[in-house]
């Protein structure tokens, strides 16, 4: 715990990560406006003491509706890291424990969704299964999932050749208690490491998503909706775009100190890069 | 290199035969049509249409049908652009992209590498902190915001730059600054920590020993070693760079692929869909040879064949 604390990064970015999901649940109580609440304020009006990041187009409280949208966008990045952790744990843990034709199977369907474009998969799935959450989680899920497998098939092939696996067959543990109760629990520190990275790479994917115009669709406005209707007054009223965006740069950025302060305290001898790809 | 060469040739015809039937497939299991209209056609009209595009066949044969103009070079014409051939399209399409992605790729790589060794050379110190600053903001900043920026400071406030087009030098500055933002952070992080891996071998201590200054350690020993995990990522980066990106060509109005791509989709314009994917497919595998092929020239141990 001590290690923790003394990392600068890790204490403060856990705050500021703590006060956003504190504002974004408790958005009612922080906010004077509705989020919706049309005319709320003169229209695209610059920021001022009662609206503190101005109004949009039809005069609501940017302030709320950034509020309001930090909940989608932190649902969105959480559910669909978890997702991903899990399908991908889970398939990289077979591949790697039982190898052989399991691993061949398997890396090859891996492969198959790399080579594939990740933006043209995104795009039909929402197309599928419509831009409501569900349509949203699975684009961003399926298309990010492939690297955490790959990650645990490696860790997982390191870790199969250790004693405590042999101790474990040796006791008659079934292959199933090997891995889910004595691997993956090990496996623990890369895990939530590759975890924190993913977070914010899905935040920025759906916020991404939003912005080209596949993303929820209204009343739900997440912080690439309200970037997305910004950027079209960008000239006249800046404050539209810059505000959402701000607020996606600072979560972004406090999920990454955060990402590197657990892998220096979880998992020092890692080089997992840290967010390639996207 | 032969075998390895027709090795890898066979491997990229499999990989793309796999994009065009599972984009073809899922395509079509997407619901809509490239001729939905706010109209509901007559049915008769649907029939026609359908007939006219071979929509009326069965998915197999239509598949089949496709492949076979592909065969022949033949990629058909656009639904949405009406009497575009695909092939025009994506010829038309492919130079901006390609030039864009690889000044990108050249500024990321040059800045990415020199912002890396800088913070690793002078670790510890403001000049490391800020350069770090530099390549987390470009990893975290969406790049529409980038953009924003760009063209709000420079060409709004300052005047310096043109807001939009792909035409002079001048307006080519601010896209490929945009573009190359997040690859340059990724390089100058991932220089940083392999140079500081480096830096502990034991061949960099015996060029100490033997006198070397810092810099020429630095230079001439440590960065050429810890290139290899930069240029992996050189080819999925410069695969995404060149395919162009969708939100850098929207806010720059730069005719490239990235608009093409996704507007096709949206368009349900099959054979343009079609088209493009396979230009990204030849485009990522291509790049993925050519790093292979880069570990040999600087990591002679490394042979591109596989054999030790």
């Amino acid at each position: 715990m001590n290690s923790f604390l003394k990392d600068k990064r890790f204490v403060i970015s856990t705050i500021v990560l703590f006060v956003l999901c504190a504002l974004a649940i408790g958005a009612p109580l922080f906010t004077h406006y509705d989020y919706d609440a049309v005319s709320a304020g003169p229209n695209l009006i610059p920021p001022n003491r009662d609206f503190w990041m101005g109004t949009d187009v039809l005069g609501r409280d940017l302030y709320s509706r950034i509020l309001y949208g930090a909940r989608l966008s932190l649902a969105v990045g959480f559910c669909t890291a978890i997702f991903s952790l899990l399908l991908g744990t889970f398939t990289g843990a077979i591949a790697g424990y039982f190898g052989g034709k399991w691993d061949k199977i398997l890396m090859s369907l891996v492969d198959m969704f790399y080579i594939f474009p990740m933006l043209l998969l995104a795009i039909l799935l929402t197309l599928m299964f419509g831009r409501g959450f569900f349509g949203i989680f699975l684009a961003i899920g399926m298309t990010t999932w492939v690297s955490q497998a790959r990650l645990v098939r490696a860790l997982v092939l390191q870790a199969r050749e250790l004693p405590f696996v042999e101790a474990g067959r040796a006791i008659g543990l079934t292959h199933g208690e090997i891995i889910f109760r004595h691997i993956i629990p090990n496996l623990w520190g890369p895990m939530i490491v590759s975890l924190t990275f993913q977070i914010p790479n899905n935040i920025l994917t759906e916020s991404f998503l939003s912005f080209i115009g596949l993303g929820l669709q209204p009343p739900y406005s997440s912080w690439g909706t309200l970037a997305n209707e910004g950027f079209r007054g960008i000239q006249s009223y800046p404050h539209l775009m810059i505000f959402p965006g701000l607020a996606l740069f600072i979560t972004m950025l406090a999920f990454h100190f955060l990402g590197d302060a657990l892998r220096d305290i979880l998992d020092p001898k890692s080089s997992l890069g840290s967010s390639i790809g996207q | 290199m032969l075998e390895f060469l027709t090795k890898r040739i066979i491997q990229t015809i499999v990989t793309l035969l796999f994009l065009a039937v599972a984009t073809f497939f899922l395509m079509r299991l997407a619901p809509g049509g490239p001729f939905d209209n706010d109209k509901v056609w007559p049915p008769e009209i649907q029939a026609n249409i359908d007939a006219k595009y071979g929509l009326n066949l069965p998915l197999t044969t239509q598949f089949t049908t496709w492949f076979r103009d592909l065969l022949h070079g033949d990629l058909r014409d656009s639904f949405h652009y009406m009497g575009t051939p695909v092939t025009e399209i994506i010829r038309d399409a492919v130079p901006p992209s390609l030039q864009l992605g690889l000044l990108a790729l050249g500024f990321s790589f040059v800045f990415g590498v020199g912002l890396g060794v800088l913070s690793a050379w002078k670790r510890g110190s403001i000049l490391d902190f800020s350069s770090m600053f530099i390549a987390i903001s470009g990893i975290t900043l969406p790049s529409y915001l980038v953009a924003t920026l760009l063209v709000l400071l420079f060409s709004n406030y300052l005047g310096w730059l043109p807001p939009a087009l792909w035409e002079d030098k001048k307006s080519m500055i601010l896209p490929t600054i945009t573009l190359g933002l997040r690859p340059l952070a990724i390089i100058a992080r991932m220089t940083r920590t392999t140079l500081l891996e480096v830096m502990h071998a034991d061949y960099i201590r015996t060029a100490y020993s033997k006198g070397l200054t810092e810099s020429r350690v630095l230079f001439k020993h440590a960065l050429k070693n810890s290139m290899i995990p930069v240029i992996t990522m050189l080819g999925p980066i410069a695969a995404s760079l060149i395919t162009g990106s969708y939100v850098v060509e929207t806010v720059f109005q730069i005719p490239g692929m990235g608009q093409y791509f996704i507007t096709s989709v949206i368009n349900r314009d099959y054979p343009l869909v079609m088209g493009m994917t396979l230009t990204y497919g030849l485009v990522l595998t291509a790049s993925n040879l050519l790093v292979d092929m880069a570990y040999g020239w600087i990591d002679p141990r490394i042979r591109v064949d596989g054999t030790k």
